[in-house]
């Protein structure tokens, strides 16, 4: 599979630093925002990219997990958002008891796939909190005053369930809830003669969510003539 | 870093009993078995699979969904670890090991690694002596059911003793080669051996 255009080399892991939280909130329900300072030059990561956050305990048992980030590209700081998960070791303990002027390890930014280079035309489907990697390419698009070349789907549960929704909302990303009606959209997963006009044009494909939302985003734009190889998959989730 | 910086506030889940079984980083996911890929799922018939052994072999050979489960195979029991720091204990595995195969075709003078490719274009680099001596399989059920098309399925490369991306999903080829060739995620900032009691994660790591 080739390498998208201008995003074969740059960034990348640099090893562990330790990153100083500068803002903690909690925008919605099941979901903490974190904005890290790591020090030295701003970072430098490729919309998409992520980073693993390791917390260390007094007798040296440390825990990982990696999150995207919904940072832009040239943000100073490294914002994460990060859903609560049932019983989560390091999601709970970020939701719990992190606050500003915390400190903790962390490392990238990883992952040279699942980013976009600012200049293909893509299309972009979320499910839930699938949305934040999408969020940094959104930004990264109005930042380069191209939102244009990046359209948007976002799929949810309620307007309450979903991050950034009112950000991707303003930004022109088509939403589709599934459990209540959107103004005069009736609760529905989004329908092809929705998705067609924004998949028309687009050469890459990105996908994130759970294993269920990214079956199902695949099905659809391969349905609408997307070639498999167009399409980068980031899924989370689990079998029993 | 040189120190390594405590955590204020973490002290963590309560430590296994079999903390011993872990790799630095990594933790027990129970009996779930995360699902990650970087491209679609898939869907392959098994009439319409098969595997080719090539490159820097004698004979090269290919193999379709019967003539592999014709050949003698066994279930073992691994323990597998995700770079994504999930490690799934006691996963059993149906299928043959890759040095049998390897017996078939031969393995000619020179080679030292091999590229798995799966039927999707995803590719993974290993060295040679990683798939041999029983170290590798090519299997087609875990835990006593058909192996998932989200696993892998219908046969997929398990490599228990490398994180988990080097066992390659929907195995369609084992390409010999006399040099190491990065594959997928390598060439996307992961590491070329992936060990993880090493925690060999990312390009850089020692």
């Amino acid at each position: 599979m080739p390498d998208l255009p201008g995003v074969s080399d740059g960034s990348g892991p640099s090893g562990w630093e330790l990153a100083t939280v500068r803002a903690v909130d909690h925008p919605l329900e099941g979901y903490v925002r974190l904005r890290l300072e790591v020090p030295g030059e701003a970072r430098r990561h490729l919309a998409g990219q992520h980073y693993v956050v390791r917390l260390r305990a007094d007798d040296g048992y440390t825990a990982q997990r990696s999150y995207s980030t919904a940072s832009a590209p040239g943000d100073p700081l490294v914002e994460l958002m990060v859903e609560r998960m049932p019983d989560g070791e390091v999601s709970g303990f970020l939701h719990d008891e992190v606050r500003v002027g915390d400190t903790f390890e962390l490392r990238g930014p990883i992952g040279r796939w699942f980013v976009w280079d600012g200049e293909t035309p893509a299309v972009a489907f979320a499910g839930g909190s699938g949305v934040v990697p999408i969020v940094s390419m959104l930004r990264h698009a109005v930042g380069l005053g191209r939102p244009d070349l990046l359209r948007v789907v976002v799929v949810g549960r309620s307007l309450d369930a979903l991050p950034y929704v009112d950000e991707l909302r303003a930004t022109g990303a088509f939403v589709a809830l599934t459990r209540e009606n959107l103004g005069s959209r009736v609760a529905a997963p989004p329908y092809p003669e929705e998705l067609a006009p924004l998949v028309a044009g687009a050469e890459v494909a990105f996908v994130c969510g759970g294993v269920g939302f990214a079956g199902y985003a695949t099905r659809e734009l391969e349905d609408l003539g997307v070639a498999s190889s167009a399409i980068r998959v980031e899924q989370f989730g689990v079998t029993g | 870093m040189t120190d390594l910086p405590v955590t204020r506030g973490f002290t963590g889940r309560r430590r296994p009993a079999d903390r011993d079984r872990l790799p630095p980083g990594q933790y027990d996911t129970g009996r779930l078995w995360p699902v990650l890929s970087a491209e679609p799922t898939p869907r392959i018939p098994h009439e319409r699979w098969d595997l080719t052994i090539d490159g820097l072999v004698l004979e090269p050979h290919t193999w379709d969904w019967d003539a592999l489960r014709s050949l003698p195979h066994s279930t073992t029991t691994h323990d597998i670890h995700c770079v994504t720091t999930w490690s799934r204990f006691d996963t059993s595995f149906t299928g043959v090991s890759v040095e049998s195969l390897l017996e078939v075709t031969g393995v000619a003078t020179g080679a030292t690694h091999v590229l798995a490719h799966s039927s999707t274009g995803y590719t993974t680099n290993l060295p040679l002596d990683d798939v041999r001596a029983d170290r590798a399989w090519v299997v087609w059920e875990a835990d006593g059911s058909p192996l998932a098309p989200e696993h892998g399925g219908p046969v997929r490369l398990v490599v228990p003793h490398l994180y988990f991306w080097k066992s390659a999903k929907w195995l369609s080829r084992l390409e010999l080669l006399d040099h190491d060739e990065q594959g997928f995620w390598e060439r996307n900032g992961y590491h070329d051996r992936g060990d993880p009691w090493r925690e060999q994660r990312y390009q850089g790591d020692a």
